[in-house]
């Protein structure tokens, strides 16, 4: 059901989410930049509705609130492992639309085959998720050519508009509280988002494409920061990190933490053996699980076209561009991209 | 809901050292397991590393270590009785099924020897299972020949080739890469015959190449690979080649799909 809220609303309701359960949302993180004096909007928790950040797209995604970019999976004593007590027992998050797809294409990785992990899924499984509308979206976004822009189904939706908000729940804590304020019902549907930018995106890449002369140009631009890795909503991989305590090295534990497929190491093993040693391997390696690679397992592409990577590259490596190249390399060697 | 990263004990029964480096650990496992599979050994506050299966036998299996790194040398420190975690076994391994009633060759090199070790014992010690068994394993030089009292074993079928890539001058044995002694191996039907090629990923391609280039279809050669993992669940990303993960669908690839798979 679709309601009309005030501001003033909006702001009672989170206070009564944000009293029974973890409430996160993308909001201005004053001075969280990396330079001094830079803002930065981020996911963090939020108390009330005016800390939501309408109007910005978030540097990072929402993964961290469910995939934190460090968790512990073990804590080690002497003779003991055990397991920690889970970050939040429920929680609330507002996403955009295209993160939700990409809460999807998380699931495909950390759900497939019935094997569920057990540290996503006590996070994933007692979260809600509520959708912020886009109507046009931002300038980097690409959702609409990824086939991502859509609203999918979801337990709430909010649309900023300039007379306050409109609110969508499916769920009863949420109504319950939305009743409470005496709001108005509305009907209203969500509709997909626009963007100005369009990408071509191939329906089938052909395996020729990987040796194509379009990744050597990131061998010299790419610098293997990896924050595009670290900022995309379906960038799944993790390394495991055992420690020990400083302090008494009887005690430590099992971490694991996100990992860059751009950055050294990636793929080292014994014997001094590495894979993908350029930078433009690696870029190849990246694009084309976003674009074909995930596809092939799971069926449907990973990358969501948020534009996360293109706003965040220090150098200026657009995501969207690359898959147009990917289009026309595909055209070169004979696919019907 | 199982926590699958979470391992079990398991006890040290035997440590037999090949060289300073490489030691092979008889450890206490009683469930279902295959050559050519893996565990992840876990080693608390260390880390952990995914180690293939190099024997299996009734209640243990053996775990072929090269001291490396900082999970491998924490290991070094263990002795018989005592014991450490591990998790596993993973991936699909070798189906010693197919090979049967069929001439096969195993092709190995290094520490690729112990992904292997399961299959060649097997029809070492059932011959009449397989029409020809041609065996060559390969190592760096003398020195770092891993398994020997396997080897005595092997030596006795005459289709085993043990070869070293350098030796110093009086070694008597066979001498060159693994390459140079496949042109010598006899088919009694090059459309049936299997083969298995384990080692570095350059030796692998090499061989490959070879036994195509003597007419063995792409369909009869099994590969297995190795790469860096996390998990061992399909879940940590390290070990994919294009839409595969090394350690759900492999370690072991057939070689006509194993072709199309980009690092």
């Amino acid at each position: 059901m679709a309601y009309k809220i005030s501001e003033s609303a909006l702001d009672a309701i989170i206070a009564g989410l944000s009293a029974q359960c973890a409430v996160y949302a993308p909001r201005l993180l004053a001075g969280w930049g990396t330079s001094s004096d830079v803002d930065i909007v981020g996911y963090a928790k939020i108390e009330k509705g005016s800390q939501i950040a309408f109007d910005k797209k978030s540097m990072y995604s929402f993964k961290e609130a469910i995939l934190p970019i460090s968790q512990t999976l073990f804590y080690f004593t002497e003779d003991e492992m055990r397991e920690p007590r889970p970050a939040f027992a429920q929680a609330v998050v507002f996403l955009r639309g295209c993160e939700l797809h990409g809460l999807s294409r998380l699931d495909d990785v950390y759900r497939a085959d019935g094997k569920l992990d057990f540290y996503y899924e006590q996070l994933r499984s007692n979260t809600k998720f509520i959708v912020i509308g886009c109507e046009d979206g931002f300038e980097s976004c690409f959702c609409e050519s990824m086939g991502a822009s859509g609203v999918p189904a979801c337990d709430g939706y909010i649309l900023s508009r300039g007379d306050g908000y409109v609110l969508i729940s499916n769920f009863d804590e949420l109504t319950d509280l939305v009743k409470a304020e005496k709001a108005e019902q509305i009907d209203f549907t969500p509709v997909p988002a626009k963007n100005t930018l369009k990408v071509n995106v191939p329906d089938e890449i052909p395996e020729e494409v990987a040796t194509s002369p379009i990744w050597d140009e990131y061998d010299a631009r790419c610098i293997i920061c990896g924050r595009c890795n670290f900022v995309c909503p379906t960038c799944a991989c993790f390394t495991m990190q055992d420690i020990f305590y400083d302090e008494n090295v009887n005690a430590g534990e099992r971490r694991r933490v996100w990992a860059s497929c751009q950055i050294d190491g990636y793929t080292d093993i014994a014997g001094g053996i590495a894979f993908r040693k350029t930078k433009g391997e690696r870029m190849r390696f990246k694009a084309l699980h976003k674009l074909k690679d995930h596809k092939g397992r799971y069926g449907r592409n990973m990358c969501v076209g948020c534009g996360r990577c293109d706003d965040v590259c220090p150098e200026y490596i657009s995501f969207s561009a690359c898959v147009g190249k990917v289009a026309k390399a595909c055209k070169e060697v004979g696919g019907n991209g | 809901m199982d926590n699958l990263y979470k391992p079990f004990l398991s006890k040290i029964l035997k440590v037999n050292p090949h060289t300073d480096i490489e030691y092979t650990f008889r450890m206490e496992y009683a469930g279902e397991v295959k050559p050519g599979q893996f565990f992840e050994v876990s080693i608390p506050k260390y880390g952990e590393a995914p180690i293939s299966i190099s024997g299996i036998g009734d209640g243990w299996v053996e775990l072929t270590i090269r001291r490396v790194g900082k999970v491998t040398s924490e290991l070094f420190e263990s002795s018989e009785g005592k014991s450490f975690f591990m998790r596993g076994p993973y991936g699909n391994g070798f189906d010693l099924d197919l090979y049967k009633g069929k001439q096969l060759v195993v092709v190995a090199g290094g520490t690729g020897v112990s992904p292997v070790r399961g299959v060649i014992n097997h029809f070492s010690r059932n011959l009449g299972q397989v029409d020809g068994f041609s065996v060559i394993v390969g190592f760096r030089s003398p020195e770092d020949i891993l398994f020997s009292d396997d080897i005595a074993l092997w030596k006795e079928n005459k289709g085993f080739t043990l070869t070293v890539d350098h030796a110093s001058e009086g070694y008597t044995g066979s001498q060159g890469m693994v390459t140079k002694y496949i042109p010598d191996i006899q088919f009694k039907d090059i459309n049936t015959a299997q083969i298995v090629i384990v080692g570095p990923p350059r030796m692998m391609t090499a061989c490959a190449g070879a036994f195509i280039e003597r007419g063995v279809p792409e369909e009869n050669i099994w590969i297995s690979h190795e790469r860096r993992m996390s998990c061992g669940l399909g879940k940590c990303g390290h070990c994919r080649m294009s839409h595969k993960y090394v350690c759900l669908d492999g370690p072991v690839f057939n070689y006509a799909d194993a072709k199309h798979l980009v690092d």
